[in-house]
């Protein structure tokens, strides 16, 4: 039963070993003209302005938790309508039951005012 | 599956159902509740988890294995289920006005505690290794939340912080020790993996391994040494109604699961495990007694007390191999938690009645002439540091006395012996609290709330009536077997 994993392994120390020797490779081969410019933080090749800890706006990370909580409901739904037959009345129940506790949620982050970004 | 067979189960788990639903329910209506009105939300909450409690007492004795053998109702359940009920409604009547003094009153507060009862309960009734893991996610992620409740203020925000990672890191340990698990036996089911162990089929190494990941993932849970590294802050920063029902409610769910899986699945491997208990046990009573020695503020004491008292639960389950100390075992060790439970809800309705404001009021040094200006609190917090440190009758010493004599049974004396040492040395610091109150100068403040009160001198009141009349209780904790 191991001896069915080796392949694995295999491929895992090569990649590994891939990654370590391109690596070495550009180091001990690539030149090297360090300037100012180079020196400086990566920002998409924009040139850097400002401290890195800027504030942002929160409300990205609500759209993120909201999408989370709806995306995964999707998620659910998939698999349910390919087996929707085999399922039945039962899980008819089942995913009504899924969707009102998601509703509850729902209605909760609507009446918390989460919805209005302005 | 089918229809007739789903409502079945739903019977059978009705009191986790009831909570679950006026969770949802009590989120929506809490919506239309002014914040002047608050007490209204506390009160509802409160006789959501009633009603639930009505339905689980009337139904004591039921037992049945439904959702296809993921869920197993027995008096070990039932047990724990009024347990976990009565902390909840507890709770309540202690969050109440401290909620209110601490400028904290927030609808969410009481949804968050039905949410994380429900867990509790799901995990007193889970009987695979999946249930344990979802239970563990519904008790634990209201909880952090909750520990954060007092935001912004900075050591609420450190606490619940702390407590999501590291809570999270042990749940992470909990689902890969599932796996192991799974992957040693090709199932989940605790009856599965009993089968699987007799059948010859399973795989020892890995099951030892995963066993012990669960043991390690729980023991985060409820603080055993060496995972107890998150507690003294977490429940100093938590506020204080919250540390009260986290200091019971998450510790006596995380027995649950761990009495649960390891009497009911893993007694064959009770002679790989049993000298890892041994060592944990010893080590957590030794370190939490020894640590709370040296504390000042009275939360960080009592956070050390609870990791000294995970130790005394644990050692019931040092002998869980030994088919005729198993049944002593769980009543031993269901007992030992109850008598902790009011124990601990007496100190700490103590406490919250004490503190001030920003933080004040927690210092020893706070209790100082509090038998003078408060007699009634001095008494109930004497009661409960007596039961702690475990002097007779009150409920804390029958607590120790049944797990010693469970520890005896399975022939493990020396353990025993570091137990009582370890009793004499906490007396040091429980004590000390009593000295403080009774026989130095002070000016203590404390507010004079009645639900408070009466939630303080009930229990304290419990701890030595029930601690003299010992004997149903105890019988009730023995007939909670496991099935």
């Amino acid at each position: 039963m191991p001896q069915e994993y080796i392949p694995i392994a295999v491929l895992i120390i090569l990649a590994t070993g891939l990654a370590f020797l391109v690596v070495a490779i550009g180091h001990l081969f690539g030149p090297r003209r360090p300037t100012q410019r180079k020196g400086q933080p990566y920002e998409s090749g924009m040139r850097p302005f400002g401290p890195g800890t800027r504030r942002m706006p929160v409300h990205f990370y609500l759209v993120a938790v909201l999408f989370i909580l709806f995306d995964i409901e999707v998620v659910f739904f998939l698999p349910w309508a390919i087996v929707f037959r085999q399922l039945g009345l039962f899980g008819l129940i089942e995913m009504i039951i899924f969707i009102v506790i998601l509703l509850v949620g729902y209605i909760y982050a609507w009446k918390k005012g989460a919805f209005e970004w302005e | 599956m089918n229809l007739s067979n789903a409502s079945a189960s739903l019977n059978a788990i009705l009191p986790l159902v009831v909570v679950i639903l006026w969770a949802c329910a009590l989120l929506l209506v809490d919506l239309f509740i002014t914040k002047e009105r608050k007490g209204l939300t506390a009160l509802l909450a409160a006789i959501g988890m009633l009603a639930s409690l009505i339905i689980t007492l009337a139904r004591l004795d039921l037992e049945a294995v439904v959702f296809n053998g993921m869920v197993t109702v027995d008096g070990f359940s039932n047990f724990l289920t009024v347990l976990f009920l009565g902390s909840g409604i507890v709770a309540v009547a202690l969050s109440y006005d401290y909620l209110k003094r601490m400028g904290l009153e927030k609808g969410e507060y009481y949804v968050l505690l039905l949410f994380t009862v429900s867990g509790m309960m799901l995990m007193a009734v889970a009987s695979d290794l999946i249930v344990v893991f979802l239970a563990l996610e519904l008790l634990s992620i209201p909880l952090y939340v909750l520990a954060g409740i007092a935001t912004p203020r900075l050591d609420s925000e450190e606490s619940s912080l702390k407590y999501f990672l590291l809570g999270s890191f042990s749940t992470g340990i909990v689902v890969y020790g599932i796996a192991l698990v799974f992957g040693a036996t090709g199932t989940t089911s605790l009856a599965g993996i009993v089968d699987a162990i007799t059948a010859g089929s399973a795989g020892m190494g890995l099951l030892v391994a995963g066993a012990a990941m669960l043991l390690i993932g729980l023991g985060f849970k409820v603080a055993l040494v060496p995972f107890h590294m998150w507690t003294p802050d977490v429940y100093q920063g938590a506020p204080s109604s919250v540390t009260a029902f986290m200091a019971i409610g998450a510790k006596a769910a995380g027995f649950a699961a761990i009495l649960r899986i390891f009497i009911q699945a893993f007694p064959a491997l009770s002679v790989d495990l049993t000298p890892v208990l041994w060592v944990l046990a010893a080590l957590t009573m030794i370190l939490g007694n020894v640590v709370a020695i040296a504390q000042r503020n009275i939360k960080r004491l009592l956070a050390y007390s609870s990791i000294a008292n995970a130790g005394y639960i644990l050692l019931a389950l040092v002998p869980y191999g030994q088919s005729d100390v198993a049944a002593d075992s769980v009543a031993s060790a269901l007992f030992y938690l109850l008598a902790y439970a009011f124990t601990s809800f007496t100190a700490w309705s103590v406490v919250i009645a004490l503190e001030q404001v920003e933080g004040k009021g927690l210092e020893l040094e706070d209790y100082a002439g509090l038998s003078r200006r408060y007699p009634i609190l001095a008494l109930t917090m004497t009661v409960a540091m007596l039961s702690f440190t475990g002097v007779p009758p009150t409920l804390g010493f029958l607590g120790k006395f049944y797990v010693f004599r469970t520890l005896l049974e399975g022939g493990f004396p020396g353990l025993a012996v570091i137990g009582v040492v370890t009793s004499l040395i906490s007396a040091y610091y429980y004590l000390r609290v009593v000295v403080y109150m009774y026989m130095r100068e002070g000016e203590p403040q404390a507010i004079r709330d009645p639900w408070l009160y009466i939630a303080a001198t009930a229990s304290a009141i419990c701890l030595v009536v029930l601690g003299i009349f010992s004997q149903p209780l105890f019988a009730w904790a023995s007939q909670a077997m496991l099935h």
